[in-house]
């Protein structure tokens, strides 16, 4: 089996979950991924300080659709304050293959627009991260 | 005829598998170039990316070690030995790199890259010439560098910029520029030679004539012709014509800048400092001779020599021998990727009309995934935007796949491409 592309990440790829528009929703962002044109956006929908509802859109590689979609299902039900929290590492270790590091802005894309709809910070990941 | 001059035998030109044979249009000169010694997880290196970069062969790299071994200093102020050679080295190369496109050594200006080139015209003559009411002429077709220069001319000075519609066959028809000429406001106008997306070769010789005839200066970007084919600026009649070293077989950090005598002379310096200048006093300068008046700074003096080998080597291969073998060989490309299924190409269907470089989709695989699945079988080949995503946007696609050629690669280089993208589909379990 490929290293990259595992049977579940293809899964991810193919029939990305929470993929769609979310209308209304409370917070939207949009990203690009200035090595390769990629689009990504999002929009999610509050309640009681945790995300109620989440839908990615955009296209992109089998790495940043997977990401998205993986991260995702953990997101829904997420408080908002821990969401601001989260790190690079986080959606690594979520995505469970080795990325290399050109691939990395791809895998970090998903977390990266989220963060910036939730946060108003579209920065990070910054330096090292 | 053999092109090999090397002084390395690097054992790297051994026929692949799958290749059938020479056909004798083939150049045989891999073993020139060292880096194909080089084996990546054990798989032979299938460099198909020339169009980004072009790998060197040892007579460059040699020609850059001994001019730093044995010659070493700075240029144009020296009396002694070292001093005296370096002078002879650089100038030597200029003479070299003008030649090879039958240009004057005194219009011939080093300059870093294209990019710098485009924007010592953008600043040096657009700042001087273009105004409010005027306008500037691109083609949807450029890379990054031919239309940020011009936007950024074009809002400081209220000018208006415009772009010349690419047709369904990634060509630029010669009606669509005649008229915007038609309109009077035009000053200058800049096109791509070889458009590094589609591979289209724009006709530049009837461009530039009626854009002379406009009472307009061309330029024309030369980056991804003057590796692949012969390019003879007087036929061309071009105003000004840049190209770019690294992709010419020799290294980074140089690149070239030819202009119309009568032009550059009535243009004030673009980089100011030492080596650009006659004299100068604390109330102010004046300028040095062409081509020095744009050459700031101490220049690329060991790019330049490394340059000059490159087109010495290039020469000796000749460069109709040089499109004919690319063209075989992108013929093949074009040919075999056909086979892959759900795969797309953009740009003209004809060998003839392109040069060495295919961009491509594959339906259920994007670009970057395209790419990684290439290096899984040790091939080497492009994905993005290609730093043209004007163009992309029209395309209708956010990135694509690119394959090009240069000298040293063979149709098993091809081959291995073909099968690295099938076993990338199985993994994709594509239909």
């Amino acid at each position: 089996m490929d290293d990259l592309y595992r049977d579940y990440i293809l899964d991810h790829y193919k029939r990305p979950r929470n993929f769609g528009e979310l209308d209304p929703h409370d917070m939207e962002a949009l990203e690009h991924n200035p090595l390769c044109g990629d689009e990504l956006g999002v929009h999610i929908r509050v309640k009681d300080g945790r995300i109620e509802d989440l839908r990615f859109h955009g296209h992109g590689c089998a790495i940043s659709q997977a990401s998205a979609s993986i991260a995702s299902e953990e997101l829904v039900g997420m408080p908002l304050d821990r969401v601001a929290e989260l790190d690079a590492d986080w959606a690594i270790e979520l995505l469970g293959i080795p990325v290399s590091a050109t691939r990395r802005k791809c895998a970090l894309l998903g977390l990266k627009v989220v963060k910036g709809a939730v946060t108003g910070d579209n920065s990070w990941p910054v330096g090292s991260e | 005829m053999t092109a090999s001059v090397t002084k390395r035998a690097t054992g790297a030109d051994t026929p692949r598998a799958g290749q059938g044979g020479h056909p004798d249009w083939a150049l045989h000169v891999r073993g020139d170039f060292p880096i194909f010694s080089r084996e990546l997880d054990g798989k032979p290196l299938i460099y198909l990316d020339s169009g980004a970069t072009s790998q060197k062969p040892a007579v460059v790299i040699d020609a850059i070690s001994s001019y730093l071994s044995e010659h070493n200093a700075n240029v144009h102020r020296g009396v002694y030995t070292l001093a005296q050679e370096s002078d002879a080295a650089y100038d030597g190369a200029r003479k070299k790199v003008a030649g090879f496109l039958g240009a004057d050594a005194k219009t011939t200006i080093f300059t870093k890259n294209v990019t710098e080139a485009i924007n010592l015209v953008a600043y040096a003559w657009g700042r001087a010439n273009v105004g409010r009411g005027d306008a500037v002429l691109t083609t949807q077709l450029e890379h990054h560098a031919n239309i940020v220069p011009w936007q950024q001319l074009c809002r400081e000075r209220g000018a208006q910029l415009r772009y010349l519609e690419v047709d369904e066959r990634g060509e630029v028809p010669l009606d669509r520029l005649d008229r915007e000429l038609a309109r009077g406001d035009v000053k200058l106008a800049a096109f791509t030679h070889v458009s590094n997306v589609l591979g289209t070769i724009l006709p530049v010789a009837e461009m530039t004539a009626r854009v002379r005839a406009a009472g307009a200066i061309s330029l024309v970007d030369g980056a991804q012709a003057v590796p692949h084919m012969p390019v003879d600026l007087g036929s061309l009649g071009a105003d000004f014509y840049a190209w770019t070293g690294h992709k010419t077989l020799g290294p980074t950090g140089i690149g070239v800048l030819h202009g119309r005598a009568e032009i550059l002379d009535r243009m004030e310096p673009f980089l100011t400092g030492g080596d650009m200048i006659a004299s100068v006093d604390f109330d102010g300068a004046s300028w040095n001779e062409l081509p020095f008046k744009f050459e700031a700074g101490t220049p690329p003096i060991a790019e330049a020599v490394g340059l000059g080998a490159a087109v010495d080597y290039l020469s000796t291969l000749g460069m109709q021998r040089v499109r004919t073998h690319e063209r075989e060989l992108t013929g093949y490309l074009l040919e075999r990727l056909r086979e892959v299924p759900g795969l797309r190409f953009v740009g003209p269907p004809e060998p003839e009309n392109r040069g060495g470089l295919v961009s491509f989709t594959i339906e259920g695989m994007h670009a970057h995934d395209i790419a990684e699945l290439a290096d899984r079988g040790g091939v080497c080949i492009r994905a993005g935007h290609h730093c043209a995503q004007p163009l992309m946007r029209c395309l209708g696609v956010s990135a694509t796949a690119r394959a090009s050629v240069g000298v040293y690669n063979e149709r098993g280089d091809v081959d291995a491409l073909i099968d690295a993208l099938q076993a990338g589909r199985r993994i994709f379990e594509l239909p």
